[in-house]
């Protein structure tokens, strides 16, 4: 299946058509054809390359969550390559790339598989970062993230080595069987430099530094796609390194997840507070969702890992919802990415802020919207596993969040009008109402969502 | 009875007129009488079928009626159930009975954005009537967090000057409560393994435990109350909200947090209830006797009223706590009586508002002279506020004390100085309005009520003398379920009075 992935990447790759709208959709179709491919693909647990890789119901459910966050956000994309007159095909070709980089991570069964879907994955984005060459901003983004992010790469292959070395074997079932046996120190060192790796790509504090300028940097659909699909991946691929090869130093672990998912939390909550921009606002935002993310892991649960399963779901729709608004914030034919800009939103264009006003209202986590049961499962697992402290400091916390999410409300209702935004592409306003819709259907109908998640975390733990 | 899904009609009904509206297009002026109408008609044909609720409702039993379940999550045993007992079915007519009042009251104060209005009132009563319905925590939550949205949409658009602070302090003040709640929620899930509220009554939690699931609840429903003093929220809210969104607040929405204490904490948690109840005393006391004095020297006529609903909601966590009949079933009745005689303060307050735009006492006076009909009618609901008899304030104040009286006669002396501090306050404000020389020009300009403005009046001026007259109506509902949530708290506090006993044999 991940060989079916990639022939279909070759294709669009080799698609050498002038036209970047049709590079651009063909690239949307591949990601589609591939998810459906990993839908079909038998849902027992089979390894590929000689158990480099893995595919079970979780990688299977992290990858649709994946690939439906590439396509989305590709879309969205190319209606601002449009707006900007970028005829650049290379966009979608390298948004597969780091696709694939994402879809190795999560079904990596092997250290090593795991640094290669890393890198692939982290080069595009690089690349992306720093796409819209003749702006000074977004080529420093890409260069910001990518020394931060080549540091990052070197203490988690410095990690992986250390654990190589320390207990001779890079495959995550050896290292599970050698580690049931006594850890050594080397091991739980090279864990540590392992988890700070992977805190950088999902930017949870106190590795947190790049995100609110490369989002602010670089494109806004990049930004786009950096707040969702590789943090998915990047959260997946803690999950399975965690819970898989070492599960059993728990105890080790679990304490720095817990203390990473309460700084995340704070840091997201007052960081976002004075952020007048609204693209470094939703960076310090997605850094608290992460640390609310990282609770359901902190919990070492079938029911922690299923939360935040349904937490990355949820979060996806909530975001590129949320992209969509402000990539259709432009006066004039320009850009335009102030919070108070929004003013008087709701009186120039009542559809739009309704939409914003109900993203809002879902990231703050109020029902009766689907943010509300995104955390109401991570707080459940934290409860179960009775991290008490680090719950009520999560709920408060969530509290001095919903005022940032509120102040953009207050903005687009309260305010009078400055000045009125052009007519929103159409596809946006698809992707918008879709997303928006979603955060009551998965209110209503989540037991599927959960069932889903809930086998995907069970897979997770043998017997 | 029928099998007819009543309390989801009830409770949904309005939010298909929400719809409605939204659909409308067109001309401002078409669209704002469309919305307008489709709002009144839609919350009228709400009450008239929680009527029909209240007229087959069973007195006789505990019992919840008019049950409905459908799943859910059926795999974490958190389903949509609903249904009404004693306690909750009067808040439901309270709820529905206000909320037409209340677009009637807005028709020609709200000029700006009436379909947004009108949308946000109407999401508002479906969030409202789910609050009081739901037998299920989670599904009860969902509500009570939902109220939040459209009534911080409600201040922040359509309220006063400071009204961006006011709607964010009252959003947040609630929010911080309400999320320890949720923990409490899910705490409670894992020691019961089901949200569905009829079970977690029967469910004992261990004391400990109780302890700390008393205080997460006692948060949410403390800012809720508001009880002194996380009440500061109140007084700003009132005054910036707009006439009809201080009514939705002052009689519906400040129940939710008494309710709270009567669904969840009294009945789930009898031994913490038993421990904190003196806390409870202290604070209810001091907010009655401080906020009377508070509201005594207050020269905005709405933040008066609204020290004055701080005052009686006091009453009201008094008479929750005094755990015997009358003094439980006096809180309900106050409540139910506040509900109406607060709002139809606010009411009195938006007519003169309306016409002068001051909420300033001293701008006013002689009201009597060129507006008699209206000095009648808050004359009316002062005598309510203050606890006449022959007005419903009185039987709830009566019975709260009478109650209280057995519990604690220090607290029953304590509460019965508020109504005197009450009787004045009230009494200082209606002579400072209405009574006086008519000096002022813009003042002698006012008119009397309109006929629409009577159309608001007069059901709850019946409503007001009926509770009063013949108060068995009301209290004959929930007789029943009250004298069964006495008895399930004795029954576990022997249990645990028997249980000391052994241990120290």
């Amino acid at each position: 299946m991940a060989i079916a992935g990639m022939a279909l990447l070759m294709i669009g790759v080799f698609q050498k058509g002038d036209a970047t709208k049709l590079v651009g959709w063909l690239a949307v179709g591949v990601l589609v054809v591939a998810g459906f491919l990993v839908l079909m693909a038998a849902p027992e647990t089979v390894t590929a390359f000689n158990g480099q890789f893995i595919s079970d119901r979780f990688a299977i459910f992290a990858k649709v969550l994946v690939l439906g966050a590439s396509a989305l956000s590709l879309v969205l994309a190319m209606v601002w390559l449009a707006q900007e007159d970028m005829k650049r095909y290379e966009f979608s070709v390298l948004v597969v790339f780091a696709t694939l980089g994402m879809m190795m991570m999560v079904s990596a069964n092997n250290l090593m598989a795991l640094y290669l879907g890393l890198e692939l994955q982290s080069l595009a984005l690089y690349v992306m970062a720093a796409f819209k060459r003749d702006s000074v901003r977004s080529t420093e983004a890409g260069l910001k993230y990518f020394v931060l992010g080549s540091v990052a790469s070197g203490l988690l292959l410095y990690g992986a080595s250390l654990i190589y070395g320390f207990s001779g074997s890079t495959s995550f079932p050896v290292l599970a069987e050698v580690l049931s046996h006594g850890t050594p120190t080397g091991v739980i060192v090279g864990l540590v430099f392992v988890m700070a790796g992977l805190a950088f790509k999902v930017s949870a504090v106190p590795f947190h530094m790049w995100t609110p300028d490369v989002y602010e940097g670089a494109p806004t659909p990049v930004t786009a796609f950096f707040a969702v699909a590789p943090k998915i991946a990047a959260l997946a691929l803690f999950v399975r390194v965690m819970m898989g090869p070492f599960a059993d130093l728990v105890d080790q672990w679990q304490q720095v997840i817990v203390l990473i998912a309460i700084l995340s939390m704070l840091v997201g909550a007052f960081g976002a507070i004075l952020q007048s921009n609204i693209k470094r606002l939703m960076a310090y935002s997605s850094i608290g969702h992460m640390g609310f993310a990282l609770m359901g892991l902190a919990a070492a649960s079938p029911n922690g890992v299923r939360g935040l399963l349904i937490y990355l779901a949820i979060y996806i729709f909530m975001n590129i919802g949320t992209f969509a608004i402000i990539l259709s914030m432009r006066q004039k034919g320009r850009a335009v990415e102030g919070v108070a800009d929004l003013a008087g939103l709701s009186r120039t264009m009542p559809g739009m802020a309704t939409a914003l006003t109900i993203f809002m209202f879902s990231m703050a986590g109020i029902p009766p919207l689907a943010g509300f049961f995104a955390k109401f499962y991570v707080f459940m697992a934290a409860i179960e596993a009775g991290f008490f402290t680090m719950a009520v400091i999560g709920v408060l916390s969530s509290a001095v969040g919903a005022y940032y999410y509120l102040r953009i409300v207050k903005v687009m209702w309260f305010d009078e009008p400055v000045d009125t935004f052009d007519r929103p592409a159409m596809t946006n306003q698809v992707v918008l109402w879709g997303s928006a819709a979603m955060m009551f259907v998965l209110f209503i109908w989540a037991a599927p969502l959960i069932a889903g998640a809930q086998m995907a975390a069970l897979s997770l733990f043998p017997g | 009875m029928t099998d007819l899904p009543l309390l989801s009609i009830v409770t949904f009904l309005p939010l298909v007129g929400a719809a409605f509206i939204l659909l409308v297009r067109g001309e401002e002026a078409v669209v704002a009488r469309n919305a307008r109408n489709v709002a009144l008609l839609t919350s009228a044909a709400t009450f008239l079928l929680s009527l029909g609720v209240w007229a087959g409702f069973d007195n006789s039993t505990a019992d919840f009626q008019f049950v409905e379940q459908a799943a859910w999550m059926p795999q974490w045993g958190i389903n949509y159930h609903m249904g009404v007992d004693g306690i909750s079915m009067l808040f439901v007519i309270l709820a529905t009975f206000l909320t037409p009042l209340c677009i009637l009251s807005a028709w020609e104060a709200v000029q700006k954005r009436v379909k947004e209005y009108m949308v946000a009132f109407l999401i508002l009563e479906t969030f409202m009537i789910g609050m009081f319905c739901a037998l299920d925590y989670v599904l009860f939550y969902v509500f009570f967090e939902g109220v939040l949205i459209p009534m911080f949409l409600i201040i922040g658009v359509w309220g006063g000057a400071r009204r961006v602070y006011a709607a964010f302090k009252f959003f947040l003040y609630t929010l911080a409560g309400s999320v320890l709640m949720l923990l409490a929620i899910m705490a409670m899930y894992f020691e019961a393994g089901t949200t569905d509220i009829p079970t977690l009554m029967q469910t004992p939690f261990p004391y400990a435990m109780q302890i700390w699931l008393w205080l997460a609840l006692f948060a949410s429903f403390a800012v809720k109350v508001p009880m002194w003093p996380v009440h500061t929220w109140l007084p700003d809210a009132h005054v910036e909200a707009p006439t009809a969104g201080s009514v939705i607040l002052a009689g519906v929405l400040l129940k939710m947090g008494a309710y709270g204490f009567l669904r969840f904490s009294v009945p789930m948690l009898p031994e913490a209830t038993a421990y904190f109840t003196p806390m409870v005393y202290v604070l209810s006391v001091v907010a009655v006797i401080y906020t009377s004095l508070v509201a005594l020297v207050q020269e905005d006529m709405k933040k008066l009223i609204a020290y004055s609903s701080v005052a009686h909601m006091g009453f009201v966590t008094i008479g929750i706590f005094a755990l015997n009949q009358q003094a439980m079933e006096g809180a309900i009745f106050q409540m139910l009586s506040h509900g109406v005689v607060s709002g139809a303060l606010f009411l009195c307050v938006g007519v003169v508002y309306d016409r002068l735009h001051t909420r300033d006492i001293s701008r006013y006076g002689g009201l009597a002279t060129n507006m008699p009909n209206y000095a009648l009618v808050f004359l009316l609901f002062t005598m309510g506020a203050v606890g006449l008899p022959a007005t419903s304030g009185f039987v709830g104040e009566f019975l709260i004390l009478t109650g209280a009286f057995k519990a604690n006669s220090w607290v029953a002396f304590f509460a019965a100085t508020g109504l005197i501090l009450g009787a004045a306050y009230m009494l200082y404000l209606y002579w400072r309005v209405v009574y006086g020389k008519l000096e002022k020009e813009d003042v002698k300009a006012m008119l009397d009520l309109s006929p629409r403005e009577i159309a608001v009046f007069v059901p709850l001026i019946l409503v007001v003398l009926w509770m009063g007259i013949y108060p068995n109506s009301f209290l004959e509902p929930m007789h029943a379920s009250v004298s069964n949530l006495i008895e399930n708290y004795q029954a576990a506090m022997s249990v645990v009075d028997d249980g000391t006993a052994l241990a120290n044999r």
